[in-house]
């Protein structure tokens, strides 16, 4: 389904601040991959994430969405494939619009908008039924402006809104990091439902290694801007927290045994 | 009991100039509320209406094709200035700034077309021509009264917004000004929105000075010199007043309609006490940094400490 061929990406290269973040990245997703990513701050994760989706070209390889290149295709052209949620509850949803006008603009994903009604009554009862499963009362509020939301709740709306149009692709930034850890459960829990429901590719990055582990058929570890671990399988639901750990201090003379990940 | 009939007697121009800056308003409010841009075209692009409008007028052509013409020529000018920003990278406040410098010598060539060569002020009479505006009539009762011409014309603008921003283009680009990274993500290409709203933008403040031209019975290259900030106090008085009640986009336009005639009432008051018309700009200046000032002091220094820790239980 994801195919990245040999991707290489460099920022603010030739300067002081040259920061190779992608070397060499190689990865392919079957469809219905549900695969977590793990790694430490500065691995490439969140790049890797972007690469894909088109923030910036890259330098060099080939990224492919269900046999298509899209290594040359903008952001927006490419969103006709990919759902995203980004670890900001801010950045994936517009404040100033209705919770209702939110998913109506994601139902439009990939397809050309024109001068038809930018929300129909047919959309409403639909929204509202799909509201409902949430279960978080926004049902009732459909016409609220989503900034007046929580962060839980805006990620909730997020993860709708990225999944309202089948994606060929799913792309989770660590988008449980800036909710409190009942709100992650529950967002997490809601992910892992629609991605089940749906049979959703996915890439879902986290920095919490139980988490890694629980969620997903398949799990990869970055360091410095590629892959250094790729567990999938029977393997993978066997895996604990201090295999991952003495897999890290193998790889990276123990750099990791001081980072953020050991939190979890 | 002079200054109140005095007063009273410019009610009526007072109220036909603040309409025709309210389609103006509403322009600077698609740019500046809608999109999110600061652009400063429109002091441009106005004049532009102006001098498209009367230099067709002048040329035989119906003044209200010569109208329809200077909306184009605004869109044009909106399509310029996005172009710079989208396609150039230049920053929006200053791709407006250059669209604008340029128009001025564009302006001076278009008033020129016909009439002998660049002309800095161009005079339109309602004598020899059938205008769609005139301050001629603004105390008259009838038909041709502009305050009726005006109000139609508004009412219609509203609507057609009203409409254009509830469809997908137009929940585009709102979209795009509440957040390009979510925008992009949903497949907008933020780059065409963004140039669609500046082109409807400049085409409503191109509108506006075409009306305004004819208005006056002139149109001059200098008439669009601080247009932005007019717009923005119109657009600033409708919110303070009319941010509690008028919710609905449509009365939110409206609002900006009602700031533009307020603006000239009370402009026309602080006249009447004898403020000098050399002053005006240095008001309107004060009048449009005070009260973008207040909003900012009073969230930085009159905000009580609220707790916002913690989780949310019904997240």
């Amino acid at each position: 389904m994801l195919e990245i061929k040999n991707v290489y990406k460099t920022f603010n290269a030739g300067t002081v601040n040259e920061k190779v973040a992608l070397n060499g990245l190689n990865l392919t997703l079957e469809d219905g991959d549900f695969c977590t990513v793990i790694g430490g701050n500065g691995a490439g994760k969140s790049t890797m994430l972007n690469a894909v989706a088109g923030v910036w070209p890259v330098d060099m390889g080939k990224i492919m969405i269900d046999g298509k290149d899209v290594t040359r295709l903008s952001e927006h052209q490419r969103a006709k494939y990919i759902g995203r949620v980004f670890q900001d509850p801010m950045m994936g949803t517009a404040a100033t619009m209705g919770i209702d006008e939110n998913l109506a603009l994601a139902a439009r994903r990939g397809s050309s908008r024109t001068l038809r009604s930018g929300i129909t009554k047919k959309e409403h009862e639909e929204y509202y039924e799909l509201l409902k499963t949430l279960d978080l009362g926004l049902e009732e509020r459909m016409t609220s402006k989503v900034g007046l939301l929580s962060g839980g709740q805006r990620q909730a709306v997020t993860l709708l809104m990225a999944t309202l149009k089948k994606p060929q692709l799913l792309l989770l930034d660590e988008h449980t990091a800036a909710l409190d850890p009942k709100t992650a459960a529950k967002v997490l829990a809601l992910s892992d439902k629609i991605v089940h429901e749906n049979h959703l590719t996915t890439l879902m990055i986290t920095h919490n290694m139980k988490d890694a582990i629980k969620y997903g058929n398949r799990l990869i570890m970055m360091y410095e801007g590629h892959i250094i671990y790729d567990v999938r399988g029977e393997e993978k639901a066997s895996l604990q927290v201090k295999d991952l750990l003495a897999r890290f201090e193998q790889v990276s003379d123990s750099e990791f045994a001081n980072d953020r990940m050991l939190l979890s | 009991m002079d200054f109140f009939t005095s007063l009273l007697n410019s009610m009526p121009g007072a109220a036909a100039q603040g309409l025709i800056w309210g389609i103006m308003a509403i322009g600077v409010y698609i740019t500046y509320r809608i999109l999110d841009v600061a652009d400063l075209t429109v002091d441009g692009s106005l004049a532009t209406g102006g001098a498209v409008c009367v230099v067709l007028t002048l040329n035989g052509v119906p003044a209200w094709l010569a109208v329809l013409a200077a909306v184009l020529a605004g869109l044009l000018a909106g399509l310029v200035t996005g172009l710079l920003h989208t396609a150039c990278g230049i920053p929006a406040i200053l791709a407006g700034i250059l669209t604008q410098l340029a128009l001025y010598s564009v302006n001076l060539r278009i008033m020129g077309y016909g009439t002998g060569g660049g002309k800095a002020n161009l005079p339109v009479s309602v004598d020899k021509y059938q205008l769609v505006v005139s301050s001629r009539h603004v105390r008259t009762l009838g038909l041709k009264n502009p305050i009726f011409v005006l109000v139609i014309i508004c009412i219609a603008l509203v609507a057609l917004l009203y409409w254009f921003f509830g469809t997908e283009i137009g929940c585009a680009i709102r979209a795009t000004g509440a957040n390009r990274n979510m925008s992009r993500a949903q497949g907008i290409n933020t780059n065409v929105t963004t140039v669609l709203g500046l082109m409807i933008s400049n085409g409503l403040v191109a509108l506006a000075g075409a009306l305004l031209s004819q208005y006056q019975g002139f149109s001059d290259i200098n008439m669009g010199r601080g247009a932005i900030v007019i717009g923005l106090a119109a657009v600033i008085i409708g919110e303070v007043i009319f941010a509690k009640v008028f919710r609905n986009f449509a009365l939110k336009l409206t609002a900006a309609i009602i700031g533009a005639i307020i603006y000239y009432v009370v402009i026309q008051f602080v006249l009447r006490l004898g403020l000098s018309t050399d002053d005006l700009k240095l008001l309107t200046a004060l009048v449009v940094a005070l009260f973008l000032t207040v909003p900012y002091w009073k969230g930085k220094y009159f905000t009580r400490p609220t707790v916002k820790k913690g989780g949310n239980n019904n997240a």
